[in-house]
């Protein structure tokens, strides 16, 4: 018998003959769903991210290239990268960037390796979507978009419409039925990397980006 | 340099047996620096946890429903495995399993070895620290490097995690501070938190563009989609599942649970009850290596899922709800022991209340018995786990399992070991006397008349305190003279 | 019924006030702290109520069942199981022992249905002495005493099993020239532990020095305690370190809610009359 059929074999004798109770998780959820505008929930986000040492910058859908550009110039950034077939990229292109280089992603990971670790200033993400009550940032990184763009440069941008903030990570996956298909990796981001491990002293910029920043497209154009 | 992975190899890091905790316990609380440090480090967590849950009710309601999800998931556990496996192998990672330390060793040497693999970076699991991961792969010739700051700061100074889930929290900067200018190489000694974490994401930021293979833990694995999800704040869990070639998963074979949404409730009790965080930074979930138009990513994942006495618990209903843990280390921030002894003094992997109920399934009640008997069972733990294990239960329960005579129970590994005839023999006396109301009359009586003959030596009671004393007369005989 | 121990808050539903209670002294207080027992007795007769005490009570089986003698504490509780004949309350001047009688003497008798129905029966109408009196008697007397600040110390057990932990303070705060001096990490265990403090010493040691400090810090004149463990435990400490220091009197003297309520509310502590 192998490990795993001795394993299973054990459990299988004690396992209960009917499945545990489950109350409905959306019982517990319901009453929370809060009857808020979309104003409000890009509010609790904000205050969320930003409590977490994120910048948040409100935008529109025209406007935010202009935004990240004045941004990365005031960062001294000197090589950008981003996903180059993303509807983003187009708009991305189409902007003065000045001093900064804007470098789409081409090739292989390993092509790229090198670049990403020494030489790439900041990654530039869009956001799948974003989370009010814990100001969670939802990244589904994909050929496009690949997973490192938002760890290895010291910087990461992110791109978020504001219609697309859930009030709950339960709300999100839920609604948008996550299992029904997920990618290799879905991501919560909520924040710049930090730890707490040298005697409970917050320090930003762990192992990943020191500084993320994010940037809502805010069609209704109200003020947050 | 010389990696921490080097200077550790061949020697065994120093971990005691759990039967001089007696000693351990005796050193640590006699530490004045150690007592202070934790006591600091305790209240930080405590508050910090306690300011996320300033709803009781909302608490209460989110703590039932974790373990609700926990416990449904134990009841199908073998079922979940099974559907795990199939919907990872699915997705294109390979599924290993070991009953044993030794095999699951023994499989991710394989692993290592069949990519000739240098060097291993590794991100925060407890169940590497279980099986003693690091010093198998050393003794074979691979290097592993610990590369949560925490880990790799204890990985540095030679020492072993003393809490689960901030492993460096005996340290001070000052000592982490003269760690850093002794062992990597032109570095000069700082105290500045932040310039500490500096140098330790340049060293570590080399190590991970050039290792081999990543290892992770998992925090919960999903059944019905077949993904694997960490929970961290710096972001190496992130380096370490992404950048190598090669990502090796482990975990003990409780962690999985049927949906995807049942990870949501328990994600975010497990951030609040751990480190008083509304969220972590990353939330990462992985489904799969590299595959079709992904750019990155492993080209190979594989999970260990790993046994290690974790079915012997299965096996028993009550004893079954130490695998409802989420391993948050919520019981040793609130355990007044823990708090007094530090993580090391226990000499098993997991510290604190979690450690002494589930140690005795992983190493034996030999080796561990004394364990269990370490509470005053105030149950500051069971209160505020987010799974709501009846820890002080668990703990009274492995106490029978200790002293009962041997063979009394087959299926738990060292039943019996603290088994002592005359203890034993001590305890039925004492129920005879109390059970029979006018036996314990006459003893009272005589107790209470011949107060002055009352030894002033009382074992560990008077080590510390003024010797008890029977009152000259029993409450019963107050009561009769009012009468 | 599971034990809340682990946090679940059960609030209970109390009866309305009864002619008569059975007193369960605890051995504890029967043969070390008696004059808690007698005030707590004076204290529920002075409200109205006839107190009835079966000779034959003896221990409530705590010791052996939280050192692992599950049998030993299950014989113990079985010679408990006749003494309440009456349908009235049971009132207990300890936190511990009434959460042992609450919540784990149907445990102990789980394997006989018939035990376990009786332990049920019983485990019902068990209160801690404080409970009853805040919330069954609405104890409520005026305050006769000078001005002073006591400090008090909640058991684990009152706390997290019996849920009681805010009654104390209730009843304290009834008394209108008692000042309450809260001490710092009020919540945490005195190390007690019952057969704990034997087999650590160590541990327990720390544990009671630390508490000892944090009261003392209160800069209180007394500590008022509903639990005699903790109660012998912090003050016999206590008594220790003044030994120790050569210091002649107390200074942390201690006593019981019972006591202390009744010296304050113009009855006589039979330990005063001395
Ligand atoms: S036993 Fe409960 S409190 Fe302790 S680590 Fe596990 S989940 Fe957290």
């Amino acid at each position: 018998m192998s490990a795993r059929e001795r394993i299973l074999a054990k459990l299988r004798k004690a396992q209960p003959e009917l499945p545990q109770h489950l109350p409905s998780l959306d019982a517990h959820y319901a009453p929370r769903v809060r009857g808020e505008s979309r104003q409000e929930r890009l509010a609790r986000f904000r205050t969320g991210i930003e409590g977490f040492h994120a910048d948040v910058h409100i935008s529109t859908a025209g406007n935010w290239p202009q935004v990240l550009a004045t941004l990365c110039a005031e960062k001294n950034i000197q090589t950008l990268m981003y996903g180059a077939a993303t509807p983003a990229a187009a708009q991305l292109e189409a902007t003065a960037f000045g001093g900064t280089t804007l470098r789409p992603w081409a090739g292989q990971f390993e092509d790229l390796k090198a670049d990403l670790f020494h030489r790439v200033d900041a990654g530039f993400t869009l956001a799948r979507g974003a989370i009010a009550e814990t100001g969670s940032l939802i990244l589904w990184p994909s050929g496009d978009e690949p997973r490192t763009l938002s760890l290895i440069p010291p910087i990461h941008f992110v791109l978020l419409d504001a219609a697309t903030v859930h009030p709950t990570f339960y709300d999100a996956l839920v609604n948008e039925n996550w299992a029904a298909g997920l990618p290799t990796n879905a991501l919560l981001i909520s924040g710049p990397s930090k730890t707490a491990d040298i005697q409970q002293t917050l320090a930003y910029g762990a192992h990943g980006p020191k500084e993320l920043i994010v940037i809502v497209i805010n069609v209704e154009g109200g003020t947050v | 340099m010389s990696s921490p992975a080097q200077q550790s190899a061949g020697k065994p890091v120093a971990f005691v047996s759990a039967q001089a905790l007696r000693a351990r316990m005796h050193d640590a609380v006699n530490d004045p620096h150690l007592r202070q440090s934790f006591r600091g480090a305790m209240d930080f967590l405590m508050a910090k946890r306690a300011a996320q849950f300033p709803d009781q009710g909302e608490l209460d309601s989110l703590r039932s429903l974790s373990e609700s999800i926990r416990q449904y998931s134990l009841s199908k556990l073998p079922d979940l495995l099974e559907q795990l496996e199939a919907n990872l192998t699915r997705n294109g990672v390979q599924v290993h399993w070991a009953e044993t330390p030794e095999e699951a060793n023994a499989i991710m040497l394989g692993i290592a070895q069949r990519h000739a693999a240098r060097l291993i970076v590794k991100g925060k699991s407890m169940v590497s620290e279980e099986i003693e991961f690091n010093h198998a792969m050393e003794a074979a010739g691979v290097g592993a490097l610990e590369s949560d700051m925490g880990e790799y700061i204890v990985q540095l100074a030679g020492e072993k995690p003393s809490h689960i889930i901030m492993p460096a929290i005996h340290q001070t900067k000052q000592q982490i501070a003269k760690l850093f200018a002794e062992h990597i190489p032109g570095v000069d000694y700082t105290d500045n938190v932040d310039a500490l974490i500096q140098i330790g994401r340049r060293v570590l930021r080399e190590k991970f563009e050039v290792a081999d293979i990543g290892l992770s833990g998992v925090n919960f694995a999903v059944a019905e989609t077949g993904t694997l999800c960490l929970v961290e704040n710096e972001g190496n869990g992130r380096m370490c599942t992404t950048v190598p070639k090669v990502h090796i998963a482990i975990t003990g074979i409780e962690k999985v649970v049927e949906k995807l949404e049942h990870v949501a409730p328990l994600f975010s009790i497990l951030t609040r009850s751990a480190t008083g965080q509304a969220v972590s930074t990353y939330f990462n979930m992985i489904s799969g290596p590299r595959r079709g138009e992904d750019k990155d990513g492993p080209e190979e994942v594989h999970l260990v899922l790993l046994d290690n006495g974790r079915s012997q618990a299965y096996a028993d209903e009550q004893l079954r709800k130490t695998l409802q843990c989420i391993r948050c280390g919520a019981c040793m921030n609130h355990c007044p022991v823990y708090t007094r002894i530090g993580g090391h003094a226990y000499g098993t992997t997991y510290p604190g209340p979690i450690g002494k109920i589930i140690s005795p399934h992983m190493m034996g009640l030999e080796q561990t018995h004394l364990l269990p008997t370490a509470s005053s069972l105030c149950g500051a733990c069971g209160e505020v786990c987010p799974v709501k294990i009846p820890i002080p239960e668990l703990l009274i329960r492995l106490r029978g399992e200790a002293n009962s005579a041997p063979h009394a129970n087959p299926a738990m590994v060292g039943q019996g070991a603290a088994y002592d005839p005359k203890i034993s023999l001590l305890w039925k006396l004492w129920a005879r006397l109390y059970a029979r109301p006018a036996t314990y009359r006459a003893f009272t009586w005589l107790a209470t008349r011949f107060r002055a003959l009352t030894p002033t030596q009382q074992s560990g009671w008077t080590a510390a305190r003024t010797p008890l004393k029977p009152a000259s007369r029993r409450l019963r005989d107050m009561v009769k003279d009012r009468r | 019924m599971s034990s809340p121990s682990h946090g679940a808050n059960t609030p209970r539903t109390y009866p309305s006030r009864p002619q008569a209670v059975y007193f369960y002294g605890t051995c504890l207080v029967d043969m070390f702290v008696p004059e808690a027992g007698m005030d707590a007795i004076t204290l529920l007769e002075r409200e109205g109520i006839r107190v009835i005490f079966p000779d034959n009570q003896t221990c409530c089986g705590q010791p052996a069942f939280t050192s692992g003698f599950p049998d030993e504490a299950r014989r113990v509780v079985e010679a408990q199981l006749d003494l309440f004949p009456g349908n009235h309350p049971i009132v207990v001047p300890s936190g511990s022992c009434a959460g042992m009688i609450r919540w784990h003497w149907e445990k102990v008798c789980a394997g006989d249905p018939a035990l376990k129905a009786r332990a049920e029966a019983i485990s019902a109408r068990t209160y801690e002495l404080a409970e009853f009196l805040l919330h069954v008697l609405g104890f409520n007397r005026k305050d006769e005493g000078p001005a002073t600040t006591v400090t008090l110390h909640t058991s684990c057990s009152a706390r997290r099993e019996m849920g009681t932990h805010l009654v104390g303070r209730e009843l304290l705060a009834r008394l209108g020239n008692v000042t309450l001096a809260h001490h710092d990490h009020e919540s945490e265990c005195c190390g007690f532990g019952g057969t704990f403090s034997l087999k650590h010493p160590d541990v327990s040691t720390a544990m009671v020095s630390d508490k000892v400090a944090s009261l003392k810090a209160t800069g209180a004149s007394q500590l008022v305690t509903a639990d005699c463990g903790c109660m012998l435990n912090i003050t016999q400490r206590a008594a220790r370190e003044d030994q120790d220091a050569g210091r002649a009197c107390a200074s942390l003297p201690g006593e019981h809610l019972a006591t202390f309520l009744l010296r304050r509310t113009g009855g006589s502590p039979c330990g005063d009359q001395k």
